[in-house]
């Protein structure tokens, strides 16, 4: 009776939530009757001396924890980067930096990480936007968002697992239960190949390229306009986004060409992710898929926060509803774009579940978090496997330090 | 020359109709002023025209053009919104400039036309901050200039003093009229629930209440000559004091008689029909004064003074049906607490109403 698993959670929680209640009534009693108490001639300093202590009180459990889970494995790692498994733990220096440089799986994984770090937050982030603009009108708006928020509530093993069956694939003349697959058998060459796999994804290009276009535009023609807000640190982001710009519509453009003399291979189930290159996108898809919900919750906040009297003096100005949106509403919550971009872009750093599950790091999918758990648990190279890590967390801090930096002016 | 026209427009949330049957005729240069109390109407009457609310019926006209479907920017309006609508990520200039940047004009079109707007307005040191970073006062003067830049037809203000300090209110108003004096040619309409910027503002006001127009007229005229009970006591601080009367007499003058033993003879024409009808009588507290006479017109317990030194307000014990009477006496009074006074008005001050609360000087 007392090994059934639901009695020892309930003994745990108990334990756990009844050791925090005694932890903080004991530490404030003792600090309340025998170090400061309000009584005798120091009574009034006491009482400040007592509530001076009383926050590191609480704060001290949160505090002993992420020291002990956070701080200490940090300088645990970088020390065991720089010492070798096979020597006993001795000291090799950057000798494990070197090897792991050496690989060329590691630069795949790094490749790959920088590929899922602009595609990611700036797909999840834009959907998000997207969503949150298009909803807020509308009646069946939050039903909408709704569904929308689900596949936050999903583990990103459980959303691969899903999505590993969309892209499944099973030999040429059995049913297809990847739905991916059962569409593009659907497709011979004929009329409706052409209209779905060739009309309707130039139309799309054509419309990308020509919004990328606009937008660019809004923003590269206060270069030039006079009078307007002409920052030295402005120009090049404004240079920056033309570049950008030219760059999507010169690769929306040569796809639209593409699209019309690449050879497809009708009838043959694909294997979608041992595509290479494209696998990287198939697997993305499902980050995107998670992360579009939680950009649409906070964008759709911070969209109701805008005061309805700019949108409407705009009105009154003349702008078109795109002008309002890009010029008017996007401005206004460009702080929380940005804390949503770089939240999203720290989960994208620390990726490693949906690729752990749906590839594993083949067919040119490695990213770096999967590299590092090789290397630590399956190679039981701790010192190559350290090394990764650390690079990893190099790579996240400058993030994160912004993220805090812009999350803190967002609450001011 | 007819600046903005209004014929039977009305407008309904559903099945609420807020309001009906609004016909007003505006000429250019005028400042009319839209007054009355909280929900009559007056801020979705002004956003109509502006065209961010639909027109449920009737028609808009602006310059002689039928514009109830022409965007808002077309319709050679410019507004002022209540909390001033500021862009917040653009600087002074940029707010003033983007209406102009958007409709594409010239650089040096829209450099010309901010800096002589800034110039009017006391802004130009101004223009490369954030809105943030101005006062209150000087964020309503940006939002003046946002709307002076467009070189509208019709200026549209929506309570724009409401959300500053009463001094300030004050000088904004006064700067305001000095605006309203440089441009004579602009036609301005302008919403407030204050009386006084009302009075001192308008060419014209329209006193709305529950969705119609009650009186459209110059302020003196509206203090003066009010078309009914809601008017009278909505113009003029304290309100007109309503004392239910009964008609002794008809003709080029009304003899009325009150049920304490009062009595005035009004210079307002009656029909013989009136005779015997219970009426009510209008006379501001400022008209009132005291008197020992027989010939007074009404007699009432004094139950609160306040002696401001300039003048002297005496609150009076309400009698049944009526509210408590009030009287605005100029100068210093030792009047008592609890006594009994006459009092009496000349009878040109005196006002007449109907059983329907309407003037007997607009039947």
């Amino acid at each position: 009776m007392l090994e059934n698993p639901a009695v020892l959670g309930l003994a745990t929680i108990i334990l756990g939530v009844g050791g925090c209640l005694g932890y903080f009534f004991l530490s404030n009693v003792i600090l309340d009757k025998l170090f400061f108490p309000p009584r005798g001639e120091d009574a009034g300093k006491n009482i400040n001396r007592a509530n001076m202590v009383r926050p590191w009180l609480f704060l001290f459990p949160a505090l002993f924890a992420l020291t002990l889970y956070l701080a200490y494995p940090v300088f645990e790692t970088l020390r065991l980067s720089l010492t070798d498994r096979d020597l006993g733990g001795a000291f090799v220096g950057l000798e494990n930096y070197r090897k792991m440089t050496a690989e060329p799986k590691f630069w795949e994984a790094v490749r790959n990480n920088m590929l899922w770090l602009i595609v990611v937050p700036a797909a999840s982030t834009a959907f998000g936007l997207l969503v949150a603009q298009l909803t807020d009108r509308i009646s069946w708006g939050n039903l909408a968002k709704s569904l929308i928020f689900m596949p936050m509530a999903i583990s990103f093993v459980g959303a691969s697992v899903i999505f590993k069956l969309i892209y499944d694939t099973r030999p040429v003349d059995q049913n297809q239960i990847g739905v991916l697959n059962a569409i593009w058998l659907k497709f011979d060459g004929g009329l409706g190949s052409v209209l779905w796999l060739q009309v309707l994804p130039t139309v799309l290009l054509l419309a990308f390229a020509a919004i990328v276009g606009y937008v660019a535009w809004i923003f590269v023609r206060d270069i030039v306009a006079k009078g307007s807000d002409k920052s030295v640190w402005l120009l090049p982001l404004r240079l920056l986004l033309a570049v950008g710009g030219l760059w999507l519509i010169w690769l929306s453009l040569s796809s639209v060409v593409s699209i019309w003399f690449e050879e497809l291979p009708f009838g043959e189930p694909q294997t979608w992710l041992t595509i290479p290159l494209w696998n990287n996108f198939f697997l993305m898809v499902v980050l995107i898929w998670i992360q579009t919900g939680f950009a649409m919750v906070i964008l759709s906040a911070a969209l109701r926060g805008i005061p309805e009297e700019t949108v409407e003096a705009a009105i009154v100005d003349g702008a078109n509803p795109f002008q309002i949106f890009f010029k008017i509403k996007v401005p206004q919550i460009m702080g929380t774009i940005v804390v949503v971009w770089t939240t999203i872009t720290l989960t994208v750093l620390k990726v490693f579940d949906i690729v752990f599950a749906m590839t594993n790091g083949q067919w040119e999918t490695q990213v770096l978090a999967n590299y590092m758990y090789d290397k630590l648990f399956r190679a039981n190279d701790w010192g190559v496997g350290s090394a990764s890590a650390i690079v990893i967390m190099l790579l996240v801090t400058p993030i994160l330090v912004w993220n805090v930096y812009n999350a803190r002016k967002e609450m001011r | 020359m007819t600046s903005l026209s209004l014929k039977d427009v009305s407008k309904s949330y559903g099945t609420v109709e807020v309001l009906r049957n609004i016909d007003l005729e505006i000429q250019q240069g005028e400042l009319i002023v839209f007054v009355g109390p909280s929900g009559c109407g007056k801020s979705t009457l002004l956003r109509m025209i502006a065209g961010l609310e639909h027109i449920t019926g009737g028609t808009l006209e602006i310059d002689d053009e039928i514009v109830n479907d022409v965007p808002p920017a077309q319709r050679g309006i410019a507004m002022v919104f209540q909390s001033y609508a500021l862009y917040p990520h653009m600087t002074v200039y940029d707010n003033m400039a983007f209406a102009l940047k958007l409709a594409h004009k010239s650089s040096d079109e829209i450099d010309k036309a901010v800096r002589a707007a800034a110039d009017t307005l006391q802004l130009t040191h101004l223009l490369d901050r954030l809105p943030k970073a101005l006062s209150g006062g000087q964020r309503q003067r940006v939002a003046i200039g946002r709307a002076i830049v467009r070189d509208p037809k019709v200026f549209l203000f929506d309570e724009p003093l409401s959300n500053l300090d009463a001094a300030l209110r004050v000088a904004t108003r006064i700067e305001i009229a000095q605006l309203k004096e440089s441009m004579p040619e602009s036609t301005m309409i302008y919403v407030t629930h204050d009386q006084v910027e009302a009075m001192t503002l308008a060419s014209r006001i329209v006193v709305l209440h529950g969705g119609n127009i009650e009186q459209f007229g110059a302020p003196l005229e509206l203090y003066e000559r009010p078309a009914n009970t809601f008017v009278a006591q909505f113009i003029g601080s304290p309100a007109m004091n309503l004392i239910n009367a009964e008609v002794t007499g008809t003709g080029d003058t009304t003899s009325v008689r009150m049920s304490d033993g009062g009595h005035a003879d009004a210079p307002i024409a009656s029909l013989d029909a009136d005779k015997g009808k219970t009426v009510k009588l209008g006379v501001r507290p400022e008209d009132l004064t005291v008197t020992e006479s027989d010939d007074y017109l009404v007699s009432a317990e004094v139950e609160i003074v306040e002696a401001l030194g300039e003048t002297t307000v005496l609150y009076f014990k309400a009698r049944e049906g009526e509210d408590g009477l009030i009287a605005k006496l100029p100068g210093i009074h030792k009047i008592a607490k609890g006594t009994t006074i006459r009092l009496t008005a000349a009878a040109e001050k005196l006002h007449l109403f109907d059983g329907d609360g309407k003037s007997f000087l607009y039947r």
